[in-house]
């Protein structure tokens, strides 16, 4: 295995876009980041696009050559694969791109997310995320994707002592960092009676407890670190890159309030990157709710199991905290195109690491870590990135 | 989730028949075709076991915002439902007031429809759990 860097990225607006296209979001994203990373066509190796439902958002599958094809790189048959696993097929096709790299099959690859989820009604898209779950034995008895996450709280508050109020603080925490954040759904404040009072979407969880619908793309240049000063020169190393599975329905899990896919590709990643939890100085975590951010930080090993709600009144998570984590403004307030945000999520972190983040920027930031999560928790990616 | 493939799921759907590894005895639901934690060993060794349908709830929410199927049965509770058997099960809980599901309820297993196709269409079928 070789040292695998980044060295360009590219992001669309998050947000509901009506007057674009899926091909064009993504092919925005990706010369965004061809062209930071200051690489042409015929440089790139190959390509990989991470989309969990395009069948079903907008009728179309066979995006990885769909991809290549509006790219205008279909005459140079540049091998473009689709990647798949529900919400966290922004995280896996990384991780595929990072392998083809890290194992000397490829030197540049890109990889894209991209998810357009407004062109259906919106019933259609609960109905399309909650393919996510075990469909033969969760949502053919009526339990939707927030619904499995509120499973997830309720016990939470039972066996921890979280409060609704303590979930509101997630939500009101990530607009804040959202506000700053150009590319965000929603760069708007929202107060904690406001979250806490939010319509109720599946108890005990509200409408301000839950990520959007969005439109949007992101796209990221992976090169052999050897070569990436030729580049760029501030390029960010992937030092480690973990992956893992769990049972497709949450009532299958060992720990209904602990994401085991997260605690073994977290586990999987720190090994490979010879860092510890503590090492890690921000974060973007998979927050599709405001419960799985307080569950991530635990399964993480940012605080102890039960403790995650308290993260904001301790001044963990909060943009001056000792882990801030999502400055992006999370899945919450950024923006939550599912196959993009694996790929969004790393962005985030490589322009914190190369100081890039403008008004949201970490001070001295030298270690990030992304959490992608699949699902209600049957597949967990987790990349850690140190600045070169 | 359209009609053949429900047919396809009746016995499981109709009649709560987990099955049981013979090896370590562990009980699942839905069945499984080896047991995850004796894996080869089982094979030959799991056998159907129809479960009593009684158990409690481990942890539940409250359906306000549903896909298509459910639209008019909002709001309606669900629970995951661990049976006195030992598996864990995702299903509604029927005949009670949204507001008195807790957690450690008794409950049992009942036979209700599940999901229709519309006023004219095909009617589901399977189990729900109320209160004991």
């Amino acid at each position: 295995m070789r040292d695998v860097a980044v060295i360009g990225v590219g992001l669309t607006k998050f947000g509901e876009i009506w007057d674009r296209s899926f091909r064009q979001l993504i092919v925005e994203a990706g010369s965004k980041a061809i062209l930071d990373a200051g690489i042409e066509g015929k440089d790139i190796d190959a390509m990989y696009v991470g989309s969990m439902s395009s069948g079903r958002f907008i009728g179309q599958e066979h995006v990885g050559a769909l991809v290549a094809d509006a790219s205008g790189f279909y005459n140079l048959h540049i091998p473009s694969t689709r990647v798949e696993g529900a919400c966290a097929s922004g995280g896996l096709a990384v991780r595929q791109g990072y392998l083809s790299v890290a194992s000397g099959v490829n030197d540049i690859v890109v990889i894209g997310g991209i998810e357009k989820m407004n062109d259906v009604a919106g019933t259609s898209a609960t109905e399309t995320l909650a393919t996510a779950a075990d469909q033969e034995w969760e949502a053919f008895f009526g339990a939707t994707f927030p619904g499995l996450y509120a499973f997830i709280a309720t016990r939470h508050m039972h066996e921890y002592g979280t409060t609704k109020e303590q979930l509101a603080q997630v939500a009101v925490k990530n607009h804040a960092n959202g506000a700053l954040n150009p590319y965000a759904q929603y760069q708007k404040e929202i107060k904690l009676e406001h979250a806490i009072n939010a319509t109720m979407v599946a108890y005990p969880l509200g409408l301000l407890d839950c990520s959007p619908v969005t439109d949007g793309s992101a796209a990221v240049v992976l090169c052999s670190a050897e070569r990436a000063k030729e580049f760029t020169d501030t390029p960010v190393k992937i030092i480690g890159a973990g992956q893992a599975s769990d049972s497709l329905a949450l009532h299958g899990r060992r720990d209904i309030t602990t994401l085991d896919a997260t605690v073994h590709a977290a586990q999987m990643a720190y090994k490979q990157a010879k860092v510890t939890s503590k090492d890690i100085q921000l974060a973007e975590v998979h927050d599709c709710f405001t419960i799985a951010e307080i569950c991530a930080i635990e399964d993480l090993g940012f605080v102890k199991k039960g403790d995650g709600g308290k993260a904001i009144d301790n001044n963990i998570t909060t943009r001056d905290g000792s882990q801030p984590v999502n400055t992006s403004g999370g899945l919450k307030a950024k923006g939550h195109p599912v196959g993009a945000t694996g790929v969004a999520q790393i962005i985030e972190i490589v322009l914190q690491l190369q100081g890039r983040a403008e008004k949201r920027q970490i001070p001295d930031a030298r270690i990030g870590l992304a959490h992608n999560v699949g699902g209600s928790g049957a597949t967990c990616t987790v990349h850690i990135m140190e600045g070169m | 989730m359209s009609v053949p493939r429900f047919w396809r799921e009746i016995p499981q759907r109709y009649n709560l028949i987990g099955n049981k590894c013979e090896i370590c005895s562990k009980v699942y639901f839905p069945p499984r075709e080896s047991c995850p934690v004796c894996r080869r060993k089982s094979i030959g060794h799991i056998k159907d076991l129809k479960l009593s349908g009684k158990g409690e709830v481990f942890t539940y929410s409250i359906i306000h915002v549903s896909s298509g199927e459910f639209e008019e049965q909002v709001p309606y509770p669900i629970a995951i439902i661990k049976l006195d058997e030992g598996p864990m099960i995702t299903a509604q809980i029927v005949d009670c007031d949204p507001d008195c599901v807790k957690i450690g309820m008794r409950v049992e297993s009942t036979f209700r429809q599940i999901q229709q196709d519309g006023y004219t269409g095909a009617l589901y079928y399977g189990y729900k759990f109320k209160k004991v």
